[in-house]
């Protein structure tokens, strides 16, 4: 039974997000999950202890939105109710407010019994959401340099996280990057570790690319790579001390990813075999396809779930959504870090038909306020193959000259800082029936996704 | 006067340690803007245990790198890379950002209290006041030789000048080398050290035709530079100095 210091924080927590509605302040999971968690600190644990199938969260830093709603989509398909922090709000505050809002006045799960809570974790939050939610299963999808000025550096989040699983009980199940040499170290020493790795040597990029973050070992050696994916992501081994990467049990084969608007791979589960076809398209995709099918099994829900879940469902909230506007095909691909960047790119690339582009950098706090992270992507592969390019947002004339030192066209580029303006320009310059492709950073994807969805007529986000 | 011919050498120190905050646009700039003179900029990476010998480049960069990598390098710094302050007593151009600005210095005093010796380029030395200060972090802008530097600075360290060197620019607004002083960066005969990434160079174009004019004029002895087309540098410029 709730107490009333329970009901009153969700009481709070729901006015404050009809009144953050009301006043047009976005979808209000902010405020209403910081007033609650004000009146009462505890609400996440007294609330999240309701639900009858328990938690599984997802941290890392790209993956985590597309990778929750994959597995919230298989807890559906498996009879389960997913609660989950769907729009990407994953600070305490927007788990807080995802639990306040889903329970009746009365602190009340409707079927509590079939609950199943998904929520996608900042990397630096974990520490204070895990004990909080109890978690059956903790995915971590990988870990790249992001918001340094935020975050700290790449070894402060490893080390936060190696802390916050050894405090938790044993009975939590880890879901781990077996290619990723960071994300794969946390399973050291410990039992019930599921690992998900791509195992296709077709996809082998040569060398890790400009933006990794592990080319060293703990130990202090070069990592050697017989294969590399993406980043640092990759078939890694260290001479120095032996540490290699774990054998998956969760694995991609025979990956193609055609022209990026979804992808086909055999997906091997300890030696069950089955060919899918996602809906969503990119190799980083594929990653995140593997981290859902690794969370499911541990969560134990049944693979026939799991395939319909992966081949039926979209795109999560600005991962590659599209927008039907004035006959065009507008397709929003969230671009935060070097490393989601390149990802981003190498797949929007993969569809020959593209010729107009919109970029969009902010410099806000959820953003980060440090831009310089964009000279750490690599635009040089995109050099020359985009006929016209609108550059927006707070920091659109910095992003213009990083492209013009990737070499692509001065001629190209449009600087026209106003979102608002941008967009109706880049849908200007973009021939009927063909396809717009957006790459905004995380506020300005929140303000471009508001823009289409008013001329699209899709709903707000906070639906 | 054809610059066709003409060749410059930059040795890149530790590029995959000191890698952080983008740094390597300060080479993709420094390359393009050689190029469009038709000065061929060859450039070499130098590694832990490679030697360096003071007269194998025109210009020597080295970036910041997180706590470990610069742990790394730095004791490899004294042990193979120890003809630095020969070459920059030569004139040898000479550009440190971040920290590989701290570890140009003549040490750093690191959050746990256990000093780093420097390469001891710049009479200088950086002291982490410990695990609980204040980092300082943010867009900074300063006023340098008549015309102004901008980017972004984000440093546990605080950094302060003995009298072998000078500041490079004087803070408009930010923090600069110690939050407190109004210097940002030092400067020693052709060497720079800097805060600033962002990266420094693309979007501070008088700083980067700097560097080249100083290693043209001590190669070749002209360090005159062909104009360029520097709109969307200019532009870039002031949104940097203008952030806040």
């Amino acid at each position: 039974m709730a107490t009333p210091r329970t009901l009153a924080s969700i009481w709070a927590a729901k006015t404050a997000a009809a009144a953050s509605r009301a006043l047009r302040r976005g979808g209000g999971t902010a405020a209403s999950g910081l007033v609650g968690l004000w009146l009462n600190p505890g609400l996440i644990h007294d609330l999240a202890a309701q639900l009858g199938e328990g938690c599984v969260v997802v941290t890392g830093t790209n993956g985590k939105t597309t990778t929750s709603l994959l597995i919230s989509e298989t807890a559906r398909a498996a009879g389960l109710l997913p609660l989950a922090n769907s729009s990407g709000s994953n600070l305490t505050r927007g788990i807080a407010s995802a639990l306040a809002m889903a329970v009746d006045a009365d602190g009340g799960l409707d079927d509590a019994g079939r609950g199943l809570g998904v929520f996608e974790v900042d990397e630096a939050t974990l520490t204070q959401a895990l004990p909080e939610l109890n978690p059956r299963v903790a995915v971590f999808t990988n870990l790249f340099r992001d918001q340094l000025d935020r975050y700290g550096e790449v070894d402060t989040v490893v080390a936060r996280w190696r802390d916050v699983i050894a405090n938790a009980p044993p009975e939590l199940r880890l879901v781990l990057n077996a290619d990723d040499p960071n994300v794969a170290s946390l399973g050291k020493d410990r039992d019930g570790v599921t690992y998900f790795g791509v195992e296709d040597r077709n996809l082998d990029a040569g060398a890790p690319e400009h933006a990794s973050d592990a080319l060293f070992c703990r130990c202090g050696g070069r990592l050697e790579y017989a294969v590399a994916f993406y980043g640092h992501v990759g078939h890694w081994s260290c001479p120095s001390c032996g540490r290699i990467r774990p054998k998956p049990n969760i694995a991609a084969r025979l990956i193609k990813l055609g022209d990026g608007h979804s992808a086909r791979f055999q997906l091997e589960s300890h030696g069950e075999k089955s060919t899918l076809q996602l809906g969503i398209g990119g190799l980083y995709n594929v990653y995140n396809a593997l981290a859902a099918a690794a969370a499911a099994e541990a969560l134990g829900l049944p693979r026939t779930a799991l395939e319909s879940s992966l081949t039926s469902t979209g795109a999560a909230f600005g991962r590659q959504e599209a927008f039907e506007v004035d006959g065009r095909r507008v397709e929003v691909y969230l671009g935060k870090n070097p490393a989601g960047l390149n990802q981003v790119l190498s797949t929007l690339l993969l569809d020959e038909a593209r010729r107009t582009a919109l970029i969009v950098l902010n410099d806000d706090i959820a953003d980060g306020r440090d831009i310089s992270w964009i000279w750490d992507a690599d635009f040089e592969i995109a050099a020359g193959r985009l006929e016209h390019v609108i550059v927006s947002g707070t920091r659109a004339a910095e992003m213009a000259l990083r492209l013009k030192y990737a070499e692509w066209y001065e001629s190209t580029l449009e600087v026209v800082p106003d979102i608002s303006a941008a967009l109706a320009s880049a849908l200007g310059a973009t021939p009927d029936g063909e396809c717009l492709a957006v790459i905004p950073t995380y506020t300005a994807m929140l303000t471009v996704r508001e823009l289409l969805a008013a001329r699209a007529g899709k709903e707000p986000f906070w639906r | 006067m054809s610059d066709t011919t003409r060749i410059l050498r930059l040795g890149h120190l530790y590029p995959s340690q000191m890698n952080i905050y983008g740094d390597r646009g300060n080479i993709v700039c420094l390359q393009r803007r050689c190029r469009l003179r038709g000065i061929e900029l060859e450039v070499t990476g130098l590694k832990v245990g490679d030697v360096l010998r003071p007269d194998d480049f025109d210009l020597l960069f080295i970036g910041g790198a997180q706590d470990r990598e610069q742990t790394l390098v730095c004791s490899d710094l004294a042990a193979t890379k120890g003809a630095l302050r020969e070459a920059i007593d030569d004139g040898v151009v000479f550009l440190g950002v971040c920290g590989g600005y701290q570890l140009s210095g003549r040490f750093y005093r690191g959050a746990d209290g256990v000093e780093m010796r420097g390469a001891g380029v710049f009479d200088l030395y950086t002291l982490h006041p410990g695990p609980h200060a204040r980092r300082l972090i943010g867009n900074l802008a300063a006023d340098w030789e008549g015309g102004s530097l901008a980017g972004f600075e984000n440093h546990g360290g605080r950094t302060y000048l003995g009298s072998g060197c000078e500041p490079l620019a004087r803070v408009l607004r930010g923090h600069g080398n110690d939050g407190d002083s109004g210097f940002e960066g030092a400067q020693y005969k052709n060497a720079f050290g800097s805060y600033l990434h962002g990266p420094i160079l693309p979007k501070n174009p008088a700083f980067a035709d700097r560097l080249l004019s100083l290693a043209m004029e001590r190669r070749y002895g002209s360090g005159a530079l062909s104009p360029l087309d520097d709109s969307l540098e200019q532009l870039a410029h002031a949104s940097a100095l203008k952030a806040r």
